[in-house]
């Protein structure tokens, strides 16, 4: 029986989704992250609303970043553990699709996640309505992003044991233009400024890495499955 | 023709070539950094608005340029081993880290002392002294990756495709400046325009630049002989070329 390479993307990317959602506390643990740190913030410095409106966009995209990467680890490891990676690198199937599926999967349970979480955190730090659109775009694409370039770290530390340290100092200094730009947009849509500029840029990041970092990726999981 | 290009995938060969070749290039440097340091310290004339805090210039401008540049031979030479399978690029790219990631500390260095009389400040969240320390943390990162693997050729191989990766980030460095609006003055020389700059000033700054990158060759040169003697230590030709 021979399976395309569409199907045996969604076949992976459905298996994926199912094993998150079996496993409910693993889905929920970054979103928890997210919030905790979301609220370190108001403990930390200042409780006033308009010190916090300022200083919201940053640390959003901070707790995002973070909550994001932590989760990053996991992309292969559970998967190389039990040898599961192997047969499917072994299957015949295109190793770029198997990569591709798990990346959208984890973006999906914990990017888009965050995303659709990230209008109670923007009202508890204050920011007006009007910038929860733009804020939420500028979410969505640096995530997703960041879901890419994490598949290439998480390709390369899979065959360490403790990689999640190694794991942050590899793609954090990828991540810094993503945070920049998404910061950037949402200090904009506060404002009251158009955010289009910096949406653009980040749009043309996720694009330019939803093409490249596959490949990268790919090439990194072989060299930890050799 | 391509016979050259091949024996340099011989460890013993390329051994004996760094090792005639750094005494020339040492030679070569130092002729070079003693001219750019006397000609740009003593004789180039004080600059009219930076006075003679400008003359930091001969050691930041050539350190900055040397990090990207050690960065593009590392990632260039991972990519080599990791495309062609010659390993001794992995030597290469693995010698060049250290001395890349020492000229971006030094460029940051001087920047920032050059900054405080400049800009009133050691330091700014600038476009090009960000990108230029996000350049010393892949170092940092390439460098860890590599010695986190048990399996010395899975590290190579690991190290060498984050170096290609982070070759991104070199164009966003080059073009920083121009891009965003920046505190660090603009490029100086370029290659096919006019230099904003007298021949005084200009001729001991090339001479600068040639010598750190010749110094560079050199040091190079000597951790290459170093990481060949290492990776090759169970070979039968180490034992004689270490006796020698």
């Amino acid at each position: 029986m021979s399976v395309g390479t569409w199907e045996a993307l969604s076949l992976i990317l459905r298996r994926e989704l199912l094993l998150s959602f079996r496993r409910p506390d693993q889905l929920l643990q970054p979103l928890v992250f997210f919030l905790i740190v979301t609220t370190l913030f108001p403990l930390s410095l200042s409780p006033q609303l308009a010190l916090l409106r300022e200083m919201a966009p940053g640390v959003l995209w901070v707790a995002a970043l973070l909550a994001s990467l932590l989760s990053l680890d996991g992309l292969f490891r559970s998967d190389a553990d039990d040898g599961t990676l192997e047969q499917l690198a072994l299957s015949g199937q295109a190793l770029s699709a198997i990569v591709i599926a798990k990346t959208v999967a984890h973006w999906l349970v914990t990017g888009a996640a965050l995303v659709v979480m990230s209008p109670l955190v923007a009202t508890a730090l204050g920011m007006p309505v009007a910038a929860f659109a733009p804020m939420m775009l500028s979410l969505a694409l640096g995530t997703l992003t960041l879901s890419w370039l994490g598949a290439i770290g998480a390709g390369l530390t899979v065959g360490l044991r403790r990689g999640n340290v190694l794991l942050s100092l590899i793609v954090l200094p990828l991540a810094m233009p993503l945070l920049i730009f998404g910061a950037n947009a949402t200090d904009r849509a506060i404002a009251g400024a158009s955010p289009a500029g910096a949406l653009y840029f980040l749009g043309a990041l996720c694009v330019f890495t939803s093409t490249l970092a596959p490949l990268a990726a790919t090439a990194a999981l072989r060299i930890s499955l050799e | 023709m391509w016979t050259w290009f091949y024996r340099l995938a011989s460890p013993p060969f390329v051994y004996r070539v760094a090792a005639r070749l750094t005494p020339w290039l040492l030679l070569f440097a130092a002729a070079m950094i003693v001219y750019g340091l006397i000609a740009g310290l003593v004789f180039a004339p004080p600059d009219y608005q930076q006075g003679d805090a400008f003359r930091i210039i001969y050691v930041h401008a050539p350190s900055a340029w040397l990090s990207l540049f050690a960065y593009m031979t590392m990632a260039v030479a991972g990519g080599i081993a990791l495309i062609w399978r010659i390993k001794m690029g992995y030597a290469v790219a693995a010698a060049a880290a250290p001395i890349g990631a020492s000229f971006t500390i030094l460029a940051l260095v001087t920047g920032s002392l050059w900054g405080k009389p400049m800009w009133g400040t050691y330091w700014a969240w600038d476009p090009r002294l960000t990108s230029e320390l996000i350049l010393l943390f892949l170092y940092f990162g390439v460098m860890s990756l590599r010695a986190a693997f048990e399996d010395a050729g899975r590290g190579d191989r690991a190290a060498a495709l984050l170096a290609l990766v982070g070759v991104v980030n070199v164009p966003i460095i080059h073009f920083s400046v121009q891009w965003w609006n920046s505190l660090h003055q603009g490029a100086t020389v370029a290659k096919f325009a006019k230099p904003d700059m007298p021949g005084s000033m200009l001729w001991p700054l090339l001479a600068m630049l040639c010598g750190f990158m010749l110094f560079f060759g050199a040091v190079l040169c000597m951790r290459l002989r170093g990481e060949v003697l290492n990776r090759e230590r169970l070979a039968s030709w180490v034992r004689g070329a270490v006796k020698a």
